[in-house]
């Protein structure tokens, strides 16, 4: 018994180091034949891995929102579009509401003297916005209820326009142009984070005005959309239910005006379309496995058909039809785990790179890497089962015969 | 060695099925052998040879007939007892001596010794040993490539018997060599024979053939042994008769090696 276990692993080491051998010996062929496994792999990692990147930051910056707030969008009915200011306080009210905070954006062109620039997020907001955020302010002061009744021109600008505006300057005090309106900056605050793909869904903004100032600007005397926070400990679909209740009294109890949704029910229709997302692109990808395979397929016939005078050779000589199929099979299954491997350090660094880009956290994926090993893996043996086989029920005779 | 039969064929046919009609490739091919003889087969090209050696060589089986080697009934084994067998008894040496382009000698001749599942070490120092006897000590680590035709054969003898098999099966060795190096390699099968090892040598040429200390010829798929070489020292058990190529055909239609008898007028 043991003397037959120690003929395998003889023969098994022999055989791994002939397969690497017939890799190495043609390696122009070998390495076209793995790229299509690298590439599939390389595909199927950088997917998966950026996907779960997005969606892990995505929903990291929904948690830090915190729960225990709901969010109102208003579509509005042909009467009433959005709800004043008076509309607020009277939701502010409510007995589980510890207050709102509206938001009113506005198109920035934003300017500094001479230095323009466009496409920068300006934010209308009121003061207790940092009430519930009451670390932002760096340096400066927050925006104020006084800035609020007084529709104020001033602002609070970020560390990303203190760099692009201020650099080597004291900004606060200093005028700066949005729509052409002068701001007075009175303070300076950090993005809690980065900025990029997150910044659309932690309605994290560069420059904050009085929200009061934004509609003026905007010319309207209407919010369409605003953050309620809920008292602590208060009951989410409790208090969705009084401010639905207290929205339908303001809209006359018109149907379809507005929607009250919690970050949990946005957070998981989010977590929802990201999976399908990422399992959609991972099928995609796995078409360029199954393609890879069909090179493996093909490589391996060819080779089979080549070498059909050595396993003649080999089996004059004593070679059972299991080891020649062995022999072959590892043969395919070391070079699509060669692919598979070289896709998995080629996909992490691919998606290493997408992350720095899409401004997302990597986070390493480990079931992305094992599943890319894995299918190399199958590949290598499904593809090579045949091509093997074929090798080991040659005829030595007839396989003798061909030289 | 006991009493167990070392080579014993009775009565072999082997039929190709093809379309139309069947290829009868031997017909009642009958051959002792015993240890330590050296018998050339004679014939020329399509008269059987390659399938008696495949025959002999376990490479293929008889359709009917009985075939023992070393106690063992060919006819009744497995592919993979066959490979076994191959590997165990027979030491096989080809007209273009077959070695593995991409391996050195040494690996080449290891090769068998790792269908045997013969540890690496012992593997090297048996290889190298066979490698020194047929006069290749400096050329172990060389590629085919790098060898002379001679060389090379020599490579493909030190591989056929290094698993120390009971025959050492030629097809035409010299058959791709020049005439000098063709000699030298005759000179090694005479040597090998002198130390007791058995040697079948399958040709169509009647001066390799004559190397032998016992010719049968082969025509048609019928076999015969060659009266000119008759002396061979060890007793045949039926009787060798004086058939020759000019053997009328109704004594092929018999087949076998006749016992005893006169060619029909």
């Amino acid at each position: 018994m043991g003397k037959a276990l120690s003929k395998k692993i003889v023969m098994l080491r022999e055989s791994v180091a002939m397969a690497l051998d017939n890799i190495r010996s043609n390696k122009v062929r070998s390495f076209l034949t793995l790229l299509g496994i690298m590439i599939g792999v390389m595909a199927v990692i950088t997917l998966i891995t950026t996907v779960s990147g997005v969606s892990g930051t995505i929903s990291s910056s929904f948690s830090s929102m915190g729960v225990g707030t709901l969010t109102v969008s208003i579509t509005g009915s042909d009467l009433k579009t959005g709800v004043t200011p008076e509309d607020l306080n009277v939701i502010s009210a409510l007995e589980l509401v510890d207050g709102v905070v509206p938001t009113v954006s506005l198109n920035g062109r934003v300017s500094y003297g001479r230095n323009v620039q466009t496409g920068k997020t300006v934010s209308g907001k009121n003061s207790y916005y940092f009430v519930q955020n009451p670390d932002m302010i760096l340096q400066g002061r927050s925006l104020n209820f006084i800035d609020d009744d007084n529709r104020s021109y001033v602002c609070v600008v970020s560390q990303a326009i203190v760099d692009e505006f201020f650099l080597g300057i004291n900004p606060i005090g200093e005028t700066l142009y949005i729509s052409g309106l002068p701001f007075t900056v009175v303070g300076r605050y950090e993005e809690d984070s980065g900025g990029g793909v997150a910044s659309i869904f932690s309605g994290s903004a560069d420059i904050l005005i009085p929200y009061t100032t934004a509609m003026q600007v905007n010319n309207s005397d209407e919010v369409t959309s605003f953050t309620v926070y809920l008292t602590a400990g208060a009951d989410s679909s409790a208090a969705q239910e009084e401010i639905e209740d207290a929205m339908d009294k303001l809209f006359d109890y018109e149907e379809d005006c507005f929607t009250v949704s919690s970050m949990e029910t946005i957070e998981d229709t989010m977590t929802t379309m990201t999976t399908m997302m990422s399992s959609l692109l991972a099928g995609i990808a796995s078409i360029a496995l199954l393609v890879g395979g069909i090179g493996i397929m093909n490589m391996m016939l060819t080779t089979v058909t080549e070498r059909t005078a050595e396993i003649g050779l080999k089996k004059a000589l004593g070679a059972v039809p299991g080891q020649i199929q062995a022999q072959f099979l590892l043969e395919s299954f070391l070079l699509s785990m060669i692919g598979g491997l070289l896709g998995v350090v080629f996909g992490l660094g691919l998606s290493l790179i997408l992350c720095q880009v899409l401004g997302t956290s990597f986070v390493f994926n480990a079931s992305a890497v094992i599943l890319g090993v894995g299918f190399s893996a199958a590949v290598g043996v499904i593809f090579g089962w045949a091509p093997a086989r074929k090798a080991s029920r040659l005829n030595p005779i007839d396989a003798l015969r061909a030289v | 060695m006991r009493d167990e039969v070392f080579f014993r064929m009775r009565e072999i046919d082997k039929i190709y099925p093809l379309e139309g009609e069947d290829v009868h490739a031997l017909k009642k091919v009958s051959l002792d052998l015993d240890e330590g003889e050296y018998l050339s087969v004679l014939g020329p090209s399509g008269s059987g040879k390659s399938t008696l050696m495949n025959i002999i060589g376990c490479l293929d089986t008889p359709t009917s007939g009985e075939y023992v080697l070393r106690g063992r009934e060919v006819g009744d084994l497995e592919e993979e007892e066959l490979a076994a067998l191959r590997n165990r008894e027979i030491g096989f040496i080809f007209q273009n001596s077959q070695l593995l382009p991409r391996l050195t000698a040494r690996k080449n001749v290891e090769l068998p010794l790792v269908y045997a599942g013969i540890r690496p070490r012992e593997r090297k120092v048996r290889a190298e040993a066979m490698l020194e006897r047929v006069g290749l000590k400096d050329r172990m680590d060389h590629l085919p490539s790098q060898l002379s035709g001679g060389q090379q054969q020599r490579v493909a003898i030190a591989r056929a018997m290094v698993g120390n098999p009971s025959i050492l099966l030629a097809d035409e060795p010299t058959g791709a060599l020049d005439q000098k190096t063709g000699a030298q390699i005759m000179e090694l099968f005479q040597e090998l024979n002198d130390e007791k090892r058995t040697v079948i040598m399958i040709t169509h040429d009647m001066k390799i053939a004559s190397h032998a200390r016992r010719v049968v010829h082969i025509i048609d798929g019928e076999l015969s042994e060659d009266p000119q070489w008759g002396e061979s020292p060890q007793t045949v058990p039926q009787s060798r008769q004086a058939s020759s190529a000019v053997q009328s055909r109704a004594d092929r239609d018999c087949g076998e090696l006749s016992e005893g008898g006169e060619p029909h007028g």
